[in-house]
C-alpha cells in the first residue's frame, strides 16, 4: 500500500535518510524503531507530507504522493504532544477534521459519537484538553485521527508521555482499535518493547537506514547482524573464528573465540568461511546455570559469580569466566530467594544449546 | 515561603511609597477647592466640573481616542503579520533588515523617531493632521506588538498547527482556527499596549501633528509647562483612575482564569 | 503568494515609514540651512537626470557636523546627556535593586499583587508621573512643606529646575524597567543555592555578594540598559523639571528643529546622538544574546 523507493532526505548537509526503499502493506501495524535521530521521524513526517525527499518517490495505493499537501492526504497522524486545540472541547477536537469536509452536521455528530464510544470518552465529551487526565488526552487525539477514516494512521511516539503501567494497558487498546477499524497504522517509537509489542512487523533504523525489516519475533530470535541483536532486548555477544565443523552437519560451526578455553559450536543457516570473524549472539534467558557440568551439553564454559541482578520475576547472574568474559544468563524465580541455589564468589557452569545462539558475520 | 525580613520589608514599603505618594498627592488635590495647588482649602469637584467644560481638552482627547483606536488596530494587524514572519517564516531576502527594523524603534529615541517622520511627511507633501499621527504611532507600536506576539509565538507547540493541517485545513484555515484563538491573550495585550502607547505619546505626535489635530499630551505638556495647575490635576486623576481600573480588572481576570485551570488540572489529576 | 503577501505588507510598511525617514534624517543633517521651503539645500532634483543627482552629491557636506563640533552648547549638550544618564542609572539601580528582592522574597501569594503595583504605573501616562513631581519639588511644593515644618531645614530648597529633579524624574519614571527584569533573574534564583553558600561558611552578606549578585547579572545588565538608553534621548523630562540650566540633547534637537528651524543642525543632533546610542545598544543586544545561549 505504501511504497518509499529509494527516498533520500537530506537536510543541508546531514542526510536524515539515505537512499531507503520499503515496502508497507494494507492492514499492517508497522513499527519503525531506532534511537533517537535515526530517522524515523523524518520518515513518518513525510508520509504526513510534512516534509518532502529530496530523491526518491513515496507512492500511496500506487499513486505519488510527493508535492501533496497534508491537508490533501487521506492520511491522519497522531502528535507526539497530542497537539490537541487547547481552546476546543474534546468533542469539537475530533469533529474538527470531519468540518473541514464539509459534512453534513447529522453526519459530524454519528460519527463523533462513533469515536467517543471506541475510545470510551462520552463521559468527557464537553471537557476542554486541560481538564482531562493524560491517558484521556492520548485517547483523545487517536480519536481525532481515527475521526476521517483515514487509509493509514501515523503515530508518533504515541505513547511517550504515558507513565508505564497505562503504557501497556493502552498499547493493548490500540491494537484492538487497529484490528477493529482494519486502518494501516504506522508507529514510531524508540522503545524497543513497545514495537515488539504492538507491531506486526518491525523495522529497525539507524543513521537513516533500514537495518532490518522483520516480524517482531524474527527480529528478536534471528537478529540478521549484532546491532540488531544488541539493540532488542539483552545479549551476549562473543566474538570469535568461525570454521565449518568436520564431520559434522553441514550448517554447523566451531567457534574458537579465547586462549584456553574450549570452542564453542552454534549452527548457521548463512555460510562463514574457515577463520572468518563471527560473532555469537546468545539471549541471557537461553543460557542454563548450574553448579556441575551439565552432561552431554556441548557448548559449557566455567566462570563464578560477578553480581546478581533480582528483577522479581527473573534473575540475572553476571559471570566472569576465566578469561575475563562476563556472560550473563537468567533464570526465573521459580523459588523464593532465601532458596537460591548460587550466591556471590560461587563457582559456576554456563552452558547453551547449539542453537541457542545466533552466528552473526557482524 | 518565608516571612520578610525587617529589611525586605523597609524596602518594599519605602519602594512603593516612591511610586505611588506622587500619584496620590495628584489625585488628592485635584479636590482642592483652592487654585493655589499646593494649599488645602477644602474639598471641591470643582476642577472636574470645569474640565467637562474645557472644549479644548474635549477635542484633544477625542482626537487622542481617535488615533490611538485606529493606530493600535492597525498596529496589532501589522505587529502580528511582522511576528508570523520573524518566528515562522524561513529564510527570505532582507530577513535582517526586517528583524532590525522591528527592534530599532524600540530603543530609538522619541525625538529622532518625530523628526524623521515629519521630515517625511513633509518630504512627500502630506499635509499634517490625524493621518500623520495614526502613521507614525503605527510604526513603532506595530514593534512592540510584535515583540509581544513573538514572544508567545515562540513557545507555540508547532504541531497544533501541523495538526490543524492534517485534519485538512488549508494553511489560512488553520491560523484562522487553530494559531489565532490560542495566541489571541498576547495579541490583545498587544493592542492595550499599542493603545497606551498612543494614548501616551507626547514627542512623536508632537512632531507629527498639525494645527488642527492637538492631541491630548501635547495639550497638557503645554499647560504644565506654565507650572502645576488644578484642572490638570483633575485630569491627570481621571485618566489614572481610568488605567488603574483596567489594569486591576485586567489582573483579576486573568487570576481567576488561572485559579480555574488549575483547579480543572487537579481534577483532571484525581480523576485518573 | 500569501507568504509573499504575508512578508510584503509590514515590511514595506517599516522600509516606507522608518527606513526611508531615516535615511532623509541622514541626507538633510549632510544638507545646508536655505530660507526655502523645504528649509534645507540641495533638493534632489530626478528631472535634471544624472547631472541633478550629481549636483545633488556635491552639495552634501559634513558642515553641520563641523558646527557641532565648534559650537560649545552641543558638546556640553551630549557631556552632560551622557553623565545624567548614566547617574540616574546608578541611581535607579541603587533604589530598585532592593526592591526587586524583597519582591522576590516575599511570600508566594503576594507576588503577582507586587507585580501588577510595579507595572500598574508603567500604564499610566508618562507625562502625568513627571508633571506629579513638578507640584512636590517646586519651592513651596510639598517636599519643602513638609521638611520645613518637621525642622529639618529652615529655608525652602531649590530642586525644580536643577540637576537633581531630573535624576529624581528619571528615576520615578524608569524604576518599573528596572525591577522587572531584575526581579526575573532573582525569581529564578534557587533558594538553596544561598543556603549551601552558608552551609559552607559564608556569611548572609557575603552569600549575597558572591551568589546573588553575580546571579542576577544579568537582570541588572538588561535593566541599565532599559534605563540608561531611553534616559540618553529624554526630553520630556529635562523639559519639565529640569528648567533651562539643564542641557540635554532631546531638548536641544526639539529646540533646533521647533524653535531655530533649523532642520539641518537638529538631522546633525540627532545622527549624532543615534551614534552616541550604538555602543550601549549594541553592548545590550549582545548581553541578550548571551542569555537567550545560557538558557537553552
Amino acid at each position: 500500500m505504501i511504497r518509499f523507493q529509494n527516498v533520500t532526505k537530506r537536510f543541508g548537509t546531514f542526510t536524515a535518510i539515505d537512499n531507503l526503499s520499503l515496502d508497507i502493506f494494507e492492514r499492517e501495524f508497522f513499527a519503525l524503531l531506532g534511537p533517537s535521530g535515526c530517522g524515523k521521524t523524518t520518515m513518518m513526517r513525510m508520509l504526513g507530507g510534512f516534509e518532502s525527499p529530496t530523491e526518491g518517490r513515496i507512492e500511496l495505493s500506487g499513486k505519488d504522493i510527493v508535492g501533496v499537501p497534508p491537508n490533501k492526504r487521506a492520511v491522519n497522524m497522531m502528535f507526539q504532544s497530542y497537539a490537541l486545540f487547547p481552546h476546543l472541547s474534546v468533542w469539537d477536537n475530533i469533529a474538527f477534521g470531519l468540518r473541514r469536509d464539509g459534512r453534513p452536521k447529522a453526519d459530524v455528530e454519528a460519527r463523533v459519537a462513533e469515536m467517543l464510544k471506541l475510545t470510551r470518552l462520552e463521559k468527557f465529551a464537553r471537557r476542554k484538553p486541560h481538564q482531562i487526565s493524560g491517558g484521556q488526552r492520548q485517547r483523545v487525539a487517536l480519536a481525532r485521527s481515527l475521526a476521517k477514516a483515514p487509509k493509514l494512521l501515523l503515530l508518533d511516539e504515541p505513547l511517550g508521555a504515558l507513565d508505564k503501567k497505562l503504557r501497556q494497558d493502552t498499547q493493548f487498546e490500540l491494537m484492538d482499535i487497529q484490528e477493529k477499524t482494519g486502518t494501516t497504522f504506522v508507529i514510531v517509537t524508540h522503545d524497543q518493547e513497545e514495537a515488539m509489542t504492538v507491531a506486526s512487523r518491525v523495522a529497525v533504523m539507524d543513521e537513516g537506514k533500514l537495518i532490518q525489516v522483520a516480524t517482531p519475533d524474527r527480529i528478536y530470535e534471528s537478529p540478521e547482524n549484532v546491532y540488531v541483536a544488541d539493540f532488542i532486548g539483552d545479549v551476549n555477544i562473543i566474538e570469535g573464528r568461525a570454521t565449518p565443523e568436520a564431520g559434522g552437519e553441514d550448517d554447523t560451526y566451531r567457534i574458537d573465540w579465547a586462549e584456553g578455553e574450549t570452542p564453542l559450536q552454534a549452527t548457521s543457516a548463512t555460510r562463514f568461511d574457515p577463520g572468518q570473524t563471527c560473532y555469537l549472539a546468545i539471549r541471557p534467558e537461553k543460557v542454563t546455570i548450574s553448579a556441575e557440568r551439565p552432561e552431554g551439553a556441548l557448548n559449557a564454559v566455567q566462570g563464578k559469580v560477578l553480581d546478581i541482578a533480582y528483577l522479581g520475576n527473573i534473575s540475572t547472574y553476571h559471570v566472569e569466566l576465566t578469561s575475563g568474559t562476563v556472560i550473563k544468563a537468567q533464570t526465573a524465580n521459580t523459588r523464593r530467594i532465601s532458596r537460591r541455589s548460587f550466591t556471590w564468589e560461587d563457582p559456576v557452569w554456563l552452558s547453551w544449546t547449539v542453537t541457542g545462539g545466533v552466528l552473526l558475520a557482524g | 515561603m518565608n516571612r520578610l525580613s525587617w529589611f525586605n520589608t523597609v524596602s518594599l514599603t519605602l519602594g512603593f511609597a516612591f511610586l505611588y505618594i506622587p500619584m496620590l498627592i495628584l489625585v488628592i488635590y485635584s479636590f482642592n477647592a483652592s487654585k493655589l495647588v499646593t494649599v488645602w482649602a477644602g474639598f471641591s469637584t470643582r476642577w472636574y466640573g470645569e474640565l467637562l467644560h474645557n472644549e479644548a481638552f474635549l477635542d484633544a482627547a477625542w482626537v487622542t481616542l481617535k488615533v490611538a483606536v485606529f493606530s493600535s488596530s492597525i498596529a496589532t494587524v501589522l505587529g502580528t503579520m511582522a511576528a508570523y514572519v520573524l518566528v515562522r517564516g524561513n529564510r527570505f531576502l532582507g530577513r535582517t533588515l526586517f528583524s532590525g527594523m522591528i527592534y530599532a524603534p524600540l530603543v530609538m529615541p522619541e525625538v529622532i523617531t518625530g523628526l524623521s517622520l515629519l521630515l517625511l511627511f513633509i518630504g512627500i507633501g502630506l499635509d499634517r493632521g490625524v493621518l500623520t499621527i495614526v502613521l507614525a504611532h503605527t510604526t513603532f507600536s506595530m514593534c512592540y506588538v510584535s515583540v509581544v506576539v513573538s514572544s508567545r509565538l515562540v513557545t507555540f507547540d508547532r504541531s497544533l498547527e501541523e495538526a490543524a493541517l492534517d485534519l485538512g485545513c488549508s494553511p489560512a484555515q488553520a491560523f484562522r482556527l487553530v494559531t489565532l484563538p490560542i495566541i489571541a491573550p498576547a495579541v490583545i495585550s498587544g493592542w492595550l499596549l499599542a493603545f497606551t502607547l498612543s494614548l501616551d505619546d507626547l514627542v512623536i505626535a508632537s512632531f507629527t501633528a498639525g494645527p488642527s489635530s492637538t492631541t491630548l499630551p501635547i495639550k497638557i505638556f503645554s499647560a504644565v509647562r506654565l507650572g502645576v495647575s488644578p484642572e490638570i490635576n483633575a485630569l491627570s486623576t481621571v485618566m489614572i483612575a481610568i488605567v488603574a481600573v483596567g489594569v486591576i480588572a485586567a489582573s483579576l481576570v486573568s487570576k481567576r482564569s488561572l485559579v480555574r485551570q488549575q483547579k480543572d488540572e487537579q481534577e483532571a489529576a484525581r480523576a485518573q | 503568494m500569501r507568504r509573499l503577501l504575508l512578508i510584503a505588507v509590514p515590511y514595506l510598511w517599516l522600509l516606507a515609514l522608518f527606513l526611508v525617514p531615516f535615511i532623509i534624517v541622514l541626507k538633510i543633517s549632510l544638507s545646508d540651512i536655505a530660507l526655502a521651503i523645504p528649509p534645507y539645500t540641495p533638493t534632489l532634483d530626478f528631472a535634471a537626470g544624472w547631472a541633478g543627482i550629481k549636483a545633488f552629491f556635491a552639495g552634501l557636506d559634513f558642515e553641520n557636523f563641523i558646527w557641532l563640533t565648534e559650537d560649545d552648547l552641543y558638546w556640553k549638550a551630549y557631556l552632560s546627556s551622557l553623565t545624567i544618564a548614566l547617574i540616574s542609572t546608578v541611581l535607579t539601580l541603587m533604589i530598585g535593586y532592593p526592591i526587586a528582592y524583597g519582591m522576590a522574597r516575599a511570600p508566594g501569594e503576594w507576588r503577582p499583587t507586587l507585580m501588577m503595583l510595579i507595572i500598574l504605573p508603567f500604564w499610566t501616562s508618562f507625562l502625568i508621573r513627571v508633571y506629579s513631581w513638578m507640584g512636590i519639588l517646586s519651592q513651596e511644593g510639598f517636599l519643602n512643606q513638609f521638611l520645613l515644618w518637621t525642622g529639618i531645614i529652615n529655608e525652602p530648597l531649590i530642586i525644580l529646575n536643577t540637576k537633581i529633579a531630573v535624576y529624581i524624574g528619571i528615576v520615578y519614571t524608569y524604576l518599573p524597567f528596572m525591577i522587572l527584569p531584575i526581579y526575573a533573574a532573582l525569581d529564578r534564583l534557587d533558594e538553596s543555592l544561598i543556603e549551601a553558600a552558608e552551609d559552607l561558611g559564608c556569611s548572609r552578606l557575603s552569600a549575597f555578594w558572591l551568589i546573588t549578585v553575580p546571579l542576577s547579572k544579568n537582570g541588572i545588565a538588561a535593566g541599565c540598559f532599559l534605563v540608561f538608553i531611553p534616559a540618553l534621548g529624554e526630553f520630556v523630562i529635562p523639559s519639565l523639571l529640569g528648567g533651562s540650566g539643564t542641557l540635554m540633547i532631546g531638548k536641544v534637537l526639539w529646540e533646533e528643529f521647533f524653535s531655530n528651524r533649523d532642520w539641518p543642525v537638529a538631522s546633525a543632533v540627532a545622527i549624532v546622538l543615534l551614534l552616541l546610542l550604538v555602543i550601549p545598544i549594541v553592548l545590550f543586544q549582545r548581553n541578550q544574546q548571551k542569555q537567550a545561549e545560557a538558557e537553552q
